[in-house]
């Protein structure tokens, strides 16, 4: 189990890193998903790996068979709208870049000129 | 209500006025002006309020949803804070007066909406004491500076807003990875119970804890854009519309700023994680500065030149803040609001020179003089012998401050004096280039500017920030006690920390199930429960 988290979060970091270093925008773009849901993994993993297990302290100090730590949880899901946003906003950004300029090159080009 | 309600009053604010600004107002651009400024000067009267309380109270909490501290979010209100939100709506005034005059505003859709979520964002971040609320708060900004970035389109600047968001969002990510590190090992995200149990932690099981906090000052140097983080900034400022680039100013000051409150309160020197903050951050603070005056020299157009000026600045208030002392912390506030007002004010002079030379934008050539060529010279002048640190501006007394704080250290005076000639070089090539090679140049004027409504608001606005540099080097005596205060509260974190910690576990357990027998639970959870999830 821990072993599969673990490599899942590894290649998936891996693979976005890799494509984030690509000079095309829509790689990137593909780069950046895979890190964020590598990153989601990972902060699910934060609280522990617990299978089967209720995000509830039934009773403190009663003997309980376990619980699984909902703080993750909570943090997932904030962190996946935000990404899953971010997303959108990038997608549309490079979109507009594309229709622009013409081509969906990540460097600004040669010219130096602000204007 | 009191003083600690209104903790929470400059997010708030602008939370509630971007909304209407869309939503009621999208058409009309005199009722959202209106309400703009309206809504800034209300946030700096709002922010002056909190900052006169900050200095006569020790730190004050809110408790967001009366939630107690480590199962829920708080506001802290301390000196530092209230500096920064003070900061933040002085410049977010004259901005948004400066892109009124300029008519800038009128150029895209929504800059005012975006205006005030930027202000949410930036006055939240200052205000959390919650590492992942703060996280929050940073994409809140950065969202809105995302639209703002790209305000006005064209091919360039959504080229640069694409580097600028694509660099932001693995900033982001290298966030997160950082703050579940920090959750796996702490079990909590709290700033003052991480304080409290990062500080009892046996020096044995601190590995990960110390990978946790190398990521969040890497993630901290991104947005301060220390060397070698740097790259995103000047494509990303010189590109951004004037008004923009200046509001960014602040920017980067929200990283410097959480590099401080992280590693006072929670990571502070010599604690857990030992010196590390240091033997990282003096060098990558002495690199920038270094790189920054150097590109200063370097740089072919007017827009790159404060950009670099930028990087050189933030390396300069690092070196001190990295020194992790009371005297050098207080030169490096003092240099900081400097360099905050001047690095807008020069965005803002470096903007009206493009609006009037027309094709030849801000590259680094004589043309023919533009209008009003004296004024903005003087302003431009005045601005860069801030920056670079000349007397008789406030940039040389922030200068002479962090000298004085560091004496002793010989290599980094010498970093220090050899840069600051370097900037001045440079200021002094470009601004000669651009405003008295002109009279050397035959020809006609270049066009008037584009569509600006009413100049004479651009220039007070960029003025007025000129003016805070006099005040601010007028009153460098009180102004430098005030700072020195702020930086004696942040080497005595623990007050900030039973501000928000004292009494928490009990309030918190009364608070459930009306138990009576509070008194039998007060005994607290180790304080070090790395297995919180078991």
């Amino acid at each position: 189990m821990e072993a599969l988290v673990a490599s899942a979060i590894g290649l998936m970091t891996a693979a976005g890193i890799y494509l984030i270093l690509r000079l095309r925008t829509f790689p990137v773009v593909l780069g950046m998903s895979l890190l964020s849901y590598a990153v989601n993994v990972f902060l699910f993993a934060t609280g522990r790996l617990a299978v089967n297990m209720p995000p509830i302290l039934e009773h403190a100090g009663a003997a309980t068979p376990g619980y699984t730590d909902p703080v993750p949880q909570a943090l997932v899901l904030t962190a996946i709208v935000i990404s899953f946003g971010m997303t959108a906003v990038v997608v549309m950004l490079s979109l507009g870049a594309f229709i622009e300029a013409g081509d969906d090159s990540i460097d600004l080009g040669p010219e130096e000129k602000t204007k | 209500m009191t003083m600690a309600d209104l903790i929470v009053a400059p997010v708030v604010l602008p939370a509630f006025l971007a909304p209407l600004i869309v939503l009621w107002m999208r058409f009309d651009l005199r009722t959202q002006r209106v309400f703009s400024v309206a809504g800034m000067v209300v946030l700096l009267a709002l922010a002056l309020g909190l900052a006169a309380s900050a200095s006569l109270n020790p730190p004050q909490v809110y408790r967001l949803g009366n939630w107690e501290a480590p199962f829920g979010i708080v506001l802290v209100l301390d000196r530092l804070s209230a500096l920064m939100l003070v900061l933040t709506a002085a410049l977010g005034l004259a901005v948004v007066l400066y892109a009124i005059g300029s008519g800038w505003d009128k150029r895209g859709w929504h800059f005012h909406s975006l205006m005030q979520f930027q202000m949410m964002g930036i006055n939240g971040a200052f205000l959390t004491g919650d590492a992942f609320n703060l996280f929050v708060f940073f994409e809140v900004l950065l969202i809105a500076s995302y639209g703002l970035m790209i305000h006005a389109g064209g091919e360039r600047r959504l080229k640069a807003g694409v580097q600028y968001v694509v660099y932001n969002l693995a900033g982001s990510t290298l966030f997160l990875i950082a703050l579940g590190t920090i959750y796996s090992v702490t079990g909590s995200l709290s700033m003052a119970d991480l304080a409290q149990k990062v500080a009892v932690m046996p020096a044995s099981e601190t590995g990960l804890l110390r990978v946790g906090a190398a990521l969040l000052m890497i993630v901290f140097a991104v947005k301060a854009a220390l060397v070698p983080f740097q790259f995103w900034l000047p494509a990303t400022y010189t590109n951004a519309p004037g008004p923009v680039a200046a509001l960014f100013a602040i920017m980067t000051k929200v990283g410097v700023y959480a590099i401080i409150r992280f590693y006072t309160l929670v990571f502070p020197m010599g604690g857990t994680i030992g010196a590390l903050a240091q033997e990282v951050l003096l060098p990558a603070a002495a690199v920038s500065l270094v790189i920054g005056m150097v590109g200063v020299l370097g740089a072919r157009d007017l827009g790159r030149t404060v950009a670099y000026a930028v990087i050189g600045s933030v390396g300069t208030m690092m070196l001190a803040f990295a020194q992790f002392t009371e005297l050098a912390t207080g030169a490096g506030l003092y240099y900081m609001v400097h360099s905050t007002l001047a690095a807008a004010a020069l965005f803002l002079i470096t903007d009206l020179v493009r609006e009037r030379r027309g094709a030849l934008g801000l590259s680094i050539s004589p043309s023919a003089p533009i209008r009003a060529n004296g004024l903005i010279a003087a302003f431009f002048f005045a601005g860069a012998i801030a920056m670079a640190g000349m007397p008789p501006l406030s940039g040389f007394l922030g200068k002479l401050m962090i000298l004085e704080a560091t004496r002793g250290v010989w290599w980094l005076w010498a970093v220090v004096l050899v840069t600051s000639l370097i900037a001045i070089v440079g200021f002094a090539r470009a601004g000669s280039t651009v405003f008295w090679k002109a009279y050397a140049v035959e020809g006609e004027a270049p066009e008037a500017p584009r569509d600006a409504s009413a100049p004479g608001l651009a220039f007070t606005a960029a003025g007025g920030l000129l003016a805070g540099l006099v005040a601010l080097t007028l009153f460098a005596g009180p102004a430098s006690a005030w700072l020195n205060a702020t930086a004696a509260q942040l080497y005595t974190p623990q007050a900030y920390i039973s501000a928000v910690m004292d009494g928490a576990y009990e309030r918190a357990w009364s608070a459930t199930s009306g138990h009576e027998g509070a008194a039998d639970h007060t005994e607290e959870p180790g304080p070090a429960a790395p297995d919180a999830g078991h």
